[in-house]
């Protein structure tokens, strides 16, 4: 079958070594009219190096705000195909785990509904269903609660909390990432389905400081597994790794506070100055472990660029003792993240984010408003400015 | 809040999108602060308005768009 649309710029990009999503898009248009028009108005902005969407507008599932994110194409009568050409946002599963069955009735929803195209998983964890109408939502809507899924977040408000795969697939998790996600999606579904913010606001759980689902860039509120008291060491085992590489190099001379050296053949690490990375465990995994005071940090106010740049998230709470908090269903966490945003509703502006709203008003003004303590960990990055001027006595100088 | 209240709370807010059609966008919580302003004789709380909202999206009285923020909006 011959192609519906010439597409030299789009072929370019299927001449790569890795593969290329025009690939399959081309497949999924063999099936698909919408598709075929869809790759049609993608050509054009590949020649013109302008997007031809018209973004937001009125598209949406009855009962819900969010969930659906429309695009109409700048040229309908030219691609009739994407003259709306919707995503539908399905919120993932915790540790994005799937069985193949809901995956090829997924498939086959979004072939019969939409344009048989998938973004697994979209930056902000949710499955992506793309190219349906307005007409398709509801049905394709209910076929997707049939199989357990809901709406994810779209628009000014809770995004779809998001985590790593945690414990149950990650020996450095140091927290059940998954069971909080959870729990704090079903809390919060008001907030998910309704967008009543200022702007977007994102959760995001990593396990440990390797933060696989990018938190502490991605999230204006980032949980990153840590832990309180020492690395454990298995000298033994640092042996036999001293044998296979240059630990000295590789480890120790990358550690970003330089707080492990050797003692003859013995690793010593002063953990005071650990400032828990991630580094020398990643690399040692069988002599090194995480400690037994296992808890997260907070962070708060990172962002992506859009609007007014990009922003990483700064330490809010350095150790926030999880384990004891699930015991009452996360009350403490909860009643923190309500007073964020009944500060953030009261003194933000229209789409400011919260670390820009905490950045315009000042942390100190941020912390009394949602009843927090001020403390010296509450820095912008280790050993950098606290925002927040201590008296040599309060903060423990000598 | 009495169901008379809730009444002219809901009218309220779906006239005030109305008359600002296609002139002004209101964000959800632009409302929640003028219907408190509004209401702040009849003790209506933050949380009433906000339940008010909610049962007239539910019932398709208003929707949401969005243009960059999220706005109420008139069906269509």
């Amino acid at each position: 079958m011959g192609k519906k649309h010439e597409t030299p710029l789009l072929d370019e990009l299927k001449k790569g070594k890795w593969i290329s999503f025009v690939k399959e898009m081309e497949r999924a248009a063999e099936k698909s009219e919408r598709t075929e028009d869809l790759l049609g108005q993608v050509e054009e902005s590949y020649r013109d190096k302008i997007t031809h969407w018209k973004h937001g507008g009125m598209a949406g599932v009855k009962g819900y705000g969010a969930g659906m994110v429309g695009r109409f194409s700048e040229f309908p009568e030219k691609y009739p195909g994407v003259k709306e050409c919707h995503s539908i946002r399905l919120n993932q599963t915790s540790g994005f785990f799937y069985n193949s069955d809901v995956l090829r009735k997924l498939a086959d929803i979004a072939d019969q509904h939409a344009g048989g195209l998938f973004n697994f998983h979209g930056s902000t964890g949710d499955i992506q269903i793309l190219g349906l109408t307005q007409a398709d939502a509801e049905d394709l809507f209910q076929k997707s609660a049939e199989l357990g899924f809901d709406l994810g977040g779209s628009g000014s408000d809770l995004r779809t909390p998001s985590c790593c795969v945690g414990p149950a697939r990650c020996e450095f998790a140091n927290y059940d990432t998954l069971q909080i996600c959870y729990d704090l999606t079903h809390a919060f579904q008001d907030e998910l389905h309704r967008p009543s913010f200022n702007y977007k606001f994102k959760m995001k759980f990593s396990g440990c400081a390797n933060d696989c689902v990018a938190a502490a860039s991605r999230s204006d509120l980032a949980f990153i597994g840590t832990w309180q008291d020492n690395i454990k060491i298995n000298q033994n085992e640092v042996k036999n790794y001293v044998k296979k590489f240059n630990v000295q190099k590789y480890v120790l001379d990358k550690c970003p506070t330089k707080c492990m050296w050797f003692e003859g053949e013995n690793l010593v690490i002063d953990d005071s100055n650990c400032v828990k990375c991630m580094h020398c465990i990643n690399e040692m995994p069988r002599a090194l472990k995480s400690g037994d005071q296992k808890g997260l940090s907070i962070l708060i106010g990172a962002k992506a660029p859009l609007v007014t740049g990009p922003r990483m998230g700064m330490m809010l709470i350095p150790f926030y003792d999880v384990h004891e908090d699930s015991k009452n269903d996360y009350e403490w966490l909860k009643g923190l993240i309500s007073n964020m945003w009944e500060f953030w509703d009261e003194y933000g502006v229209s789409r400011e984010r919260i670390g820009e709203l905490i950045a315009r008003v000042g942390l100190v003004t941020f912390l009394e408003g949602i009843g927090l303590e001020p403390t010296i960990d509450m820095v912008k990055e280790p050993r950098s400015n606290p925002f927040i001027k201590f008296e040599d006595e309060e903060a423990g100088a000598e | 809040m009495t169901d008379e209240t809730k009444k002219k709370l809901e009218d309220k807010i779906i006239g005030l999108v109305k008359e600002y059609a296609g002139k002004k966008r209101f964000k959800p919580i632009d409302i929640v602060k003028e219907m408190e302003k509004e209401f702040a004789a009849e003790g209506v709380s933050k949380e009433d308005i906000k339940g008010a909202l909610k049962e007239i999206m539910d019932d398709g009285k208003l929707v949401y768009g969005y243009a960059g923020g999220s706005f109420l909006a008139l069906p269509e």
